[in-house]
């Protein structure tokens, strides 16, 4: 590859951006802090992800083994309370949402022929707010009290300073509040990137089914994570300020909370489960060898249930007594939702049906994906009956329904994701039969462990309760569940050792391993860094399948970029990762705002407006300077074996 | 390359697929995420408004002619912006200047009638976050919006003294007007938290 620098984008590197000069370096330590590259930023989200998957799985492996037997004390109640709140909060927002992002950064631009998303720079912000939004929470651990003992819904007043005086729960409001800009400005770069930057020819209508769920998805995380942002700066008022928002001493109504928590957290769980589907609407064609059935459908389904998605947040309230009308009415919305959910289940058995179906592992997953998903769907609109409601409430029959939709369905798929695609990333394949071994361990494993939770639920078993009494009866299916978690863990555990295996030590992979039919699966694996070397023109839906099996005149064409101009690239940047330090020092400065540092047992120390200032500065410099420097950009040229390839197919054409 | 460079630059951005701008079409994105954040501030404020009728007497605290004088102000920033944008895509850079100028001046003089605005609250009226669940909402809501403003003042003086610099290049016209849009949603905002926060506590039932 080589690699020159156009007059205009020269004469911009030669100019000082101040403290630094424009970082150029593609490898090490700089090349990793300032990349720009979507690939290397969905490597690192997947990364991050995956080791906060392994934290969570750790604490809820805790939780378990608390609950193995009646009456066990290997943990106090209150680092059980810990514990659950910090794996809901891993999970959701450190662990399953960044691993959605991972492919979202890493495929979508591939799948729609674009070079990098639309504000490179912007995403890389993304990606260190993500990291440090992680750390930030995970900090709480060592401080004096610990981590948040508040549930990952942080319900007032439990949340007041007078119930939780902990600083853990300031740590998790300012920690979420970074998450919370990592994820908007993803979502703001993906929207404009799936809306703007398609190939030519490439009319919505033929865009993947991933993308379009990226789509969908990143919608939902712009229009519900305000009322959480808002929600949680109104906790901080009340709990730095003294104001009065949740606190009843002034009039504060708790129920405010749950409102506004559940705008945000139901389109979350959408936001949890979309591009889960749109994974396994791009897999089960693949080991079909048949078209998605009804595209335009799972596309609409996809949509509607992104819609619908913010009209049921009460169906969570149910036992608050919201009154009959608005019960009845969000009872009504919340089984509407089941149509649209059933209407993709039904469209992913078509696909298969009549097809030649292969059992490959990604095949597996996503079969599995089927199945587990649909048994939490049933139980889901089984709570959307107020009355069957009532009786669920609070027990481990709500434990049951989640973890089936967001391991059976967000984590299967996520898995199948990593081995569908770990071709493409990597240029090798991961081992069949261990992936095999890997999913019947997790598929196993994981109904051992929350089946059972099923009928302890039923037999009235609480959420959230620490221990229990030998003679409720609880004991057996309490303990099979936790060999099945310890199982899962180990199935989870062993698949990541995979990754890591096949990453160095994986057989070859050739730039289409599965007969993919989407474009990402058009070019190099690992794909050079200009993705593409041409620019392709999209005739049809399936574009790759279409170019090998189909009439010569649905075949892609492709454009050379110009010999003189080449291929305009991004440059590396300092400046999101200043930036993004900068929100996390004011972060952190609020944090701190009303604790005391003691030193050698006498010497006090409360600084937290100055860490706040200095934060606010290195935020405020590093906005300024990431503007003046601009996107900057240098050209790429394609190397002899893209060019060939390119006269190839013009030829044929 | 030369090619590309024969064409109006400002017609260059826009060969996008949808032919809006990538900065346009995110701002866009943005400015309908910032109307969730606004919507959940006004529907706490007005949820404890309709629990909670009489914990002030509103319009005794409220000073209804200034709030009047400086909402109009904030109106007529918004007209110079829009003169500033059409300023800014005709490449008048003079009258540009002078149009940001006046939206940054009317922007200040609104900041300044609301620091006013608070601190009488404050100190005449006895009304602070902690006084009563009106002044938590109050301020919260009305100082987000105030922030809002400073930002906007910052980044549209930004471009103002950026216009003087010879980085200045014909397609900023685009910078321009993305902060444009900025400034018109947040004006929007304020007419919204004008009526339902103070106009209507004068409605007589």
């Amino acid at each position: 590859m080589s690699s020159h620098h156009s007059p205009d984008s020269a004469a911009a590197h030669s100019e000082p951006t101040g403290l630094w000069h424009r970082p150029l370096k593609k490898t090490g330590w700089v090349g990793f802090l300032t990349t720009v590259d979507h690939k290397k930023i969905g490597i690192a989200y997947a990364l991050g992800a995956l080791f906060f998957l392994l934290v969570g799985g750790v604490e809820a492996l805790i939780i378990r083994l608390q609950l193995m037997v009646p009456e066990n004390e290997l943990i106090s109640a209150r680092l059980y309370n810990q514990l659950f709140t910090m794996h809901g909060t891993t999970m959701i927002f450190l662990a399953v949402m960044p691993l959605s992002a991972a492919f979202f950064n890493y495929i979508m631009p591939l799948q729609i022929g674009a070079r990098d998303v639309a504000f490179p720079r912007m995403n890389a912000l993304g990606l260190w707010c993500f990291l440090l939004g992680g750390i930030l929470i995970n900090m709480s651990w060592f401080f004096d009290q610990g981590a948040p003992a508040i549930g990952w819904f942080a319900y007032a007043p439990l949340t007041d300073r007078q119930f939780s005086p902990d600083i853990g729960t300031d740590f998790w409001i300012m920690g979420l509040q970074i998450l919370g800009i990592a994820s908007l400005v993803g979502a703001f770069n993906f929207i404009t990137t799936i809306l703007n930057m398609r190939a030519p020819g490439l009319s919505m209508m033929r865009l993947p089914v991933f993308t379009w769920m990226t789509l969908i998805t990143s919608f939902l995380i712009i229009l519900a994570f305000p009322a959480i942002t808002i929600a949680l700066v109104e906790l901080m008022f009340d709990r730095h300020f003294g104001t009065y928002f949740f606190n009843v001493d002034g009039g504060g109504k708790p129920i405010l909370w749950q409102h506004l928590f559940w705008i945000f957290g139901h389109p979350e769980v959408y936001i949890l489960i979309l591009p889960a589907m749109g994974i396994i609407s791009e897999v089960i064609p693949v080991f079909s060898r048949k078209t998605l059935f009804g595209y335009p459908l799972i596309i609409f389904s996809g949509a509607v249930i992104g819609f619908l998605g913010f009209a049921v947040w009460s169906h969570h309230m149910f036992t608050t007594g919201l009154g009959i009308v608005a019960t009845t009415a969000f009872a009504f919305l919340t089984m509407l939702i089941a149509i649209p959910t059933g209407v993709k289940i039904f469209n992913w058995i078509g696909t298969m049906w009549g097809g030649r179906l292969r059992f490959t592992t990604p095949m597996l997953y996503a079969v599995g994906f089927i199945w587990m998903f649909m048994m939490g769907g049933f139980t889901g609109i089984m709570h959307s009956s107020p009355p069957v409601d009532a009786q669920q409430q609070d027990t481990y029959f709500v434990v049951a329904h989640f973890h089936y939709v967001l391991i059976g369905g967000s984590i299967f798929a996520l898995l199948c994701g990593i081995h569908y695609w770990f071709p493409k990333v990597s240029g090798r394949i991961m081992d069949e039969t261990w992936g095999k071994i890997n999913f019947y361990t997790v598929f196993v494993g994981f109904n051992i462990a929350f089946f059972p939770m099923h009928i302890l639920g039923m037999t009235g078993m609480p959420r959230r309760t620490h221990t229990y009494k030998e003679e409720m009866g609880w004991a057996e299916p309490n303990f099979w569940a936790t060999i099945g978690a310890l199982m899962l863990g180990f199935g989870i555990l062993s698949c990541i050792i995979q990754m890591i295996y096949s990453y160095y030590k994986g057989a070859k992979s050739p730039n289409d391993p599965w007969g993919g039919r989407t474009l990402e699966w058009a070019t190099a694996s690992p794909p050079k860094e200009y993705n593409f070397a041409y620019t392709p023109v999209i005739h049809a839906r399936d574009q790759v399948w279409e170019d090998r099996h189909g009439t010569p005149e649905k075949r892609m064409d492709k454009i050379a970029p110009d010999p003189e101009h080449g291929i305009h690239m991004p440059d590396q940047s300092w400046w999101p990762l200043i930036t993004s330090f900068g929100i996390f020092f004011a972060c952190l400065g609020i944090v701190f705002f009303r604790y005391e540092f003691t030193f050698f047992g006498s010497l006090s120390y409360t600084n937290g407006i100055g860490l706040l200032v200095v934060g606010l500065v290195v935020t405020l410099v590093g906005i300024v300077k990431w503007a003046l420097e601009g996107p900057g950009g240098y050209h790429l040229y394609p190397d002899a074996e893209d060019m060939e390839e390119i006269r190839q197919s013009q030829s044929k054409n | 390359m030369s090619s590309h460079t024969d064409n109006d630059p400002l017609e260059e951005l826009k060969k996008t697929s949808t032919g809006v701008e990538n900065k346009k079409l995110a701002m866009w994105a943005f400015l309908a995420s910032d109307c969730m954040f606004f919507g959940t501030l006004i529907s706490t404020h007005l949820i404890y408004r309709k629990v909670y009728p009489d914990v002030e007497d509103v319009i005794d605290i409220f000073d209804i002619e200034l709030t009047g004088f400086s909402t109009f102000i904030l109106l007529m920033s918004s007209f110079l912006m829009a003169l500033s944008v059409s300023a800014a895509h005709k490449n008048n850079l003079p009258s540009m200047r002078w149009c940001l100028g006046g939206t940054i001046f009317f922007g200040l003089i609104f900041l300044g009638c609301q620091v006013y605005e608070f601190q009488h609250f404050v100190f005449d009226k006895d009304l602070t976050l902690s006084s009563s669940i009106f002044g938590s909402t109050f301020f919260v809501l009305t100082g987000t919006h105030g922030v809002h403003v400073a930002l906007g003042i910052f980044w549209l003086g930004s471009w103002l003294i950026y216009s003087f610099t010879d980085r200045y290049k014909r397609e900023n016209a685009l910078d321009v007007e993305v902060a444009g849009l900025y400034w018109h949603f947040v004006d929007v905002v304020w007419i919204i938290i004008f009526t339902v926060v103070y106009l209507v506590e004068y409605i007589e039932f």
